[in-house]
């Protein structure tokens, strides 16, 4: 019987800061045995050899800020069996989707000075609004543990296993005393999904969104505890708008309170 | 063969997305062109409007690889603004912190991303099957400096702790202990490491680069420091902006930083050793007499070796900084927000980053500045490529492109880091 190929995996990069393909080879104690069981055919970030696909997984990091992505996006759906999305950037649009709340024009001409060189979309969006993905991973970073847990549910054909509760229950789960509760601090535990661990209430501050909405967020209760906690509408509306600003629950609750 | 053109699309084994493209004609090299087309991101756009106690968790997602670096220079130039002076034990944590960036990425880049050219490999997977030991021991390395980011950041990427004033909350001895013992292991797999790629043969080639670096009155630079050069340039942060300038390329749309009096230099850990030599302890000056690395090395081939003294020195550091922690009597001093511009240096562990900002009396974000080290590097770059393809051209067209990666990587450039900063251009012919 011929040995069946190992499964072709290929990571790519739209506009991101790298982070979340990192966190690949971050993973220094799994590292050559997922390059053992997978053939890594095409990453860049890691290899000069370059194979021209199809693929049967695709992990696609970042979102759609230009022409030329929004073109490219479509050929790495064609070519890729599977397709799942890693990080904030290409799950929700990134950091850089603040521009879908500004003119994309006037944010240019702060940094560079002939804007018009630039070829630039007036948003920044996540690849599920492109094409059909998988899989979503969450995070700003993703969460190592979490991906490694993915590459093994499509390896074997099955459903990956993500946890979908709040960090306000990964706090409970964790005994970490409630920051908002004990000293005040502003929190977007309540509804932001887990994933993280809930690393910033063990850490004395509070959680700022980074895993994006979890399912069915009250976030206009949270939103209202903020304020009996004295905080100003302008912070109200920042805190919504980081790393996940154009996911709709977040993105909602912010123009709720924003200029 | 007089004519002839090099065409690398998507240049592998750094961060972010750039190409090459090299033109050859009548047997001289004629066009060296390295394009960014990483889009931009608008980083210095979007932190307006912002209050000053987000811009380390915003800056930190410029770069996935020195997230540190961003927070460093950020918070450094904030307290300026501020006039915050934080406690001692407060300054030897963020110390310790910047090592385990410097050992992550310099471990990442010594033997995932450079070792695979001195050795003929398309990367270090391909390069385990006859180096599993060393790659083994580069990835135990690199667990090692995440480690540091994990206990005092939170995470290895994006790490949470770091806040204008201190941290949100400071370890206690108990916690670093267990690092310390890492530490020690690390150390000699960093020494082993070094002797490793002592052992690479290294293409007889120098240029005379002026080298820029901080330079503090008795560290290796890393938090804090006066920016000085080889060709005699001595200033404090705030006066950056009068001395460097970005400039236009006539053929690129890509921004190159000069000084205004002499045009290229460089930063990174060339620069840094260059300038810093005598700060290290004279153990790791032994060690780098041993590798034979001479004090102020030209040869870009080989700053793998001074990233791999860099390492054990690093290592080393953050064992002295364990031992001598006490506690700070506070996590952070509170910030009072006032109208005013701050400005620093620090170094990333690809080499100095700047950042400036204007804040209004509430705190707000009105302004801000940011220089990161590749994009003060391209013009280096370039040359380097320019003189790399010329010694090279009686290569095949396979073995020069493959010297002229390997010239880029000898910068171990950052992308991701320097496209919000540029001007880019899309150059596919």
């Amino acid at each position: 019987m011929a040995r069946r190929a190992r499964p072709r995996l290929a990571v790519w990069k739209f506009a991101s800061c790298d982070g979340c393909q990192l966190s690949l080879l971050d993973c220094e104690d799994e590292l050559l045995a997922v390059a053992g069981a997978l053939d890594i055919a095409y990453f860049v970030e890691a290899s000069r050899r370059m194979f021209r696909g199809p693929y049967d997984l695709s992990l696609v990091e970042g979102s759609i800020t230009t022409p030329a992505d929004a073109e490219r996006i479509l050929r790495v759906r064609r070519l890729s069996r599977h397709l799942v999305t890693i990080g904030a950037c290409a799950t929700s649009g990134g950091i850089q989707a603040l521009r879908n709340f500004a003119d994309v024009r006037e944010f240019a001409a702060a940094v560079y000075p002939h804007p018009e060189y630039l070829k630039t979309l007036a948003t920044s969006t996540p690849i599920g609004a492109h094409v059909r993905v998988d899989f979503e991973l969450r995070g700003c970073p993703i969460e190592k543990g979490q991906l490694l847990e993915v590459i093994k549910a499509f390896l074997i054909g099955r459903k990956p296993s993500i946890p979908a509760h709040t960090v306000c229950h990964e706090c409970k789960l964790r005994g970490t005393v409630c920051v908002m509760v004990a000293q005040g601090t502003p929190c977007l535990g309540p509804v932001t999904q887990t994933g993280c661990g809930a690393i910033c209430p063990a850490y004395s501050r509070g959680c700022y969104g980074c895993f994006g909405p979890a399912e069915s967020p009250n976030t206009a209760a949270i939103a209202r505890e903020f304020s009996a906690l004295g905080m100003a509408q302008r912070d109200i509306a920042r805190i919504f708008r980081t790393f996940n600003a154009a996911a709709e629950a977040f993105r909602k609750e912010s123009e709720a309170h924003g200029e | 063969m007089a004519n002839r053109t090099v065409r690398v699309d998507y240049i592998a084994r750094v961060e972010g997305e750039s190409s090459l493209e090299l033109h050859v004609r009548n047997g001289a090299v004629d066009r060296v062109r390295l394009s960014i087309f990483e889009p931009p991101r608008f980083f210095e756009a979007l932190l307006r409007g912002r209050g000053f106690g987000e811009v380390l968790d915003i800056v930190a997602r410029i770069c996935g690889i020195c997230p540190i670096a961003y927070q460093m220079s950020g918070v450094h130039a904030i307290e300026d603004a501020l006039g915050i002076q934080v406690d001692e034990p407060i300054r030897g944590l963020r110390r310790l912190l910047y090592c385990g960036e410097w050992i992550q990425s310099h471990a990442l880049h010594i033997v995932m991303l450079h070792a695979p050219d001195f050795l003929g490999y398309p990367d270090a997977i391909a390069m385990a099957r006859e180096h599993g030991e060393a790659v083994q021991r580069g990835l135990a390395l690199k667990k090692t400096g995440n480690e540091l980011l994990r206990v005092l950041g939170g995470r290895e990427i994006h790490p949470i702790n770091a806040r204008v004033g201190g941290f949100y909350r400071v370890p206690g001895r108990a916690e670093l202990a267990p690092l310390a013992e890492a530490l020690k292991h690390a150390r000699d797999q960093a020494i082993e490491t070094l002797r490793w790629t002592a052992s690479f043969s290294f293409p007889e080639f120098v240029r005379d680069y002026e080298f820029v670096a901080l330079r503090h009155t008795d560290e290796y630079p890393m938090n804090a420091g006066r920016i000085v050069s080889s060709a005699g340039l001595d200033i404090a942060a705030v006066d950056y902006e009068t001395e460097f300038i970005e400039r236009q390329m006539p053929y690129s749309t890509a921004l190159h930083s000069a000084l205004k009096e002499r045009g290229a230099y460089l930063v990174g850990p060339m620069a840094r050793y260059a300038l810093n030599r005598d700060r290290l302890p004279v153990e790791i000056r032994a060690l780098a007499d041993e590798v034979g690395l001479e004090p102020m090395c030209r040869n870009p081939f080989r700053s793998i070796l001074i990233r791999g003294i860099e390492v054990v020195y690093a290592c080393d550091e953050a064992l002295r900084l364990i031992a001598g922690y006490q506690p700070p009597p506070r996590p952070f001093v509170p910030p009072e927000p006032r109208a005013a511009v701050g400005y620093a240096c620090t170094e990333a562990p690809r080499g100095v980053l700047y950042h400036r900002y204007r804040l209004d009396g509430e705190g707000t974000i009105l302004e801000a500045s940011i220089v990161p080290p590749t994009a003060q590097n391209q013009g280096v770059i370039e040359g380097d490529l320019r003189d790399v393809a010329t010694a090279s051209l009686d290569l095949d067209d396979h073995a020069l492109q493959a010297s002229c990666e390997q010239s880029i990587r000898n910068h171990d450039p950052c992308i991701s880091c320097a496209a919000h900063f540029l001007k880019f251009q899309l150059h596919r012919t």
